[in-house]
């Protein structure tokens, strides 16, 4: 049977995912393909979130949702980011 | 925990692209009045009307404009724009309610109540996901859309709505946060499930009542 883990098991991971600034990595838009650093994003912040977009065809790569004691963040436009060790 | 943490640790990481998250911090300069009963829970009220957007602001022409009803059967009920205004224009004065923290009272507006866009449609489907030029999508339930509790907007203060504020057309929901009057409104589709719409889907609350204060998820 395959074995099966709860969300925990992500920990390690994620945090070499997150363990530094990761405007510096580089991302893959959804939306055109297009391979370019995740600070050279168009950020759209008069929204009820902070909306990132792609330079090139503003698919919207990532959100950010200040909820307070939470904070919701989607990464759905990228289908993967590059990380330098 | 742990999850929280990094998440954090990203989220500053974004806001060094060189924008401050603005959100936090909006509507601090507007006057509190928590007396006033027509303010909702945690809302400020403003006089001016600020502009929200998450993309770039399409430009679409009342000519070029069409706004499509599909029904589960793929049925297409469109109006361009004279075909809008034949269905009747109504002015309505509603208050506004901005999920980040403003209230606005008494805006006057004109535009067409979706009971007369729904009068001919034939559906079982309970919700109804709204589309807008430019992408943006937001899910409300039929029944918060009929009986005089919606329409679609093509004045407000007495002027045509301009692009910044969803024109030519925006939905107008106003007893929901104002994320759910979608600018630019494009097409209503019949959907069978309360499915989210784009903020819905990025920590926004499915149905959004400022009453309940119904945020978030
Ligand atoms: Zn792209």
């Amino acid at each position: 049977m395959a074995t099966r883990l709860d969300g925990n098991a992500l920990a390690g991971a994620l945090s070499e995912v997150f363990r530094e600034d990761v405007t510096a990595a580089r991302a893959r838009c959804i939306g055109c393909g297009g391979v370019s650093p995740i600070g050279g994003a168009v950020v759209y912040p008069d929204a009820p979130g902070l909306v990132a977009r792609c330079a090139s065809c503003d698919q919207v790569l990532a959100t950010i949702v200040d909820a307070g004691d939470r904070v919701f963040l989607s990464l759905s436009g990228m289908s993967t980011i590059e990380l330098r060790r | 925990m742990l999850l929280q943490s990094n998440t954090a640790g990203s989220v500053g990481s974004f806001a060094q692209i060189g924008v401050s998250m603005s959100f936090t911090t909006r509507g601090f300069s507007g006057r509190r009045r928590e007396e006033n009963p027509r303010l909702p829970p945690g809302q400020t009220l403003f006089e001016d009307w600020p502009v929200l957007t998450a993309g770039p602001t399409p430009r679409v022409d009342a000519a070029d404009w069409e706004l499509t009803l599909r029904d589960e059967t793929g049925t297409d009920h469109r109006w361009d724009w004279d075909g809008l205004l034949a269905l009747g224009v109504e002015d309505v004065t509603v208050d506004i309610h901005c999920v980040t923290h403003w209230t606005k009272l008494d805006m006057a507006w004109r535009g067409v109540s979706l009971d007369k866009l729904f009068e001919d449609v034939e559906t079982e489907h309970e919700f109804v996901m709204a589309h807008s030029y430019g992408g943006y999508t937001t899910n409300v339930p039929l029944e918060d859309l009929l009986d005089g509790k919606a329409w679609i907007a093509t004045e407000a203060e007495g002027e045509p709505l301009d692009p910044e504020h969803g024109g030519p057309a925006r939905l107008l929901v106003p007893h929901l946060y104002f994320w759910k009057s979608a600018k630019w409104i494009r097409s209503l589709t019949m959907t069978a499930d309360n499915e989210p719409g784009f903020w819905e889907q990025n920590g926004y609350h499915l149905y959004g009542d400022p009453w309940k204060e119904e945020r978030y998820w």
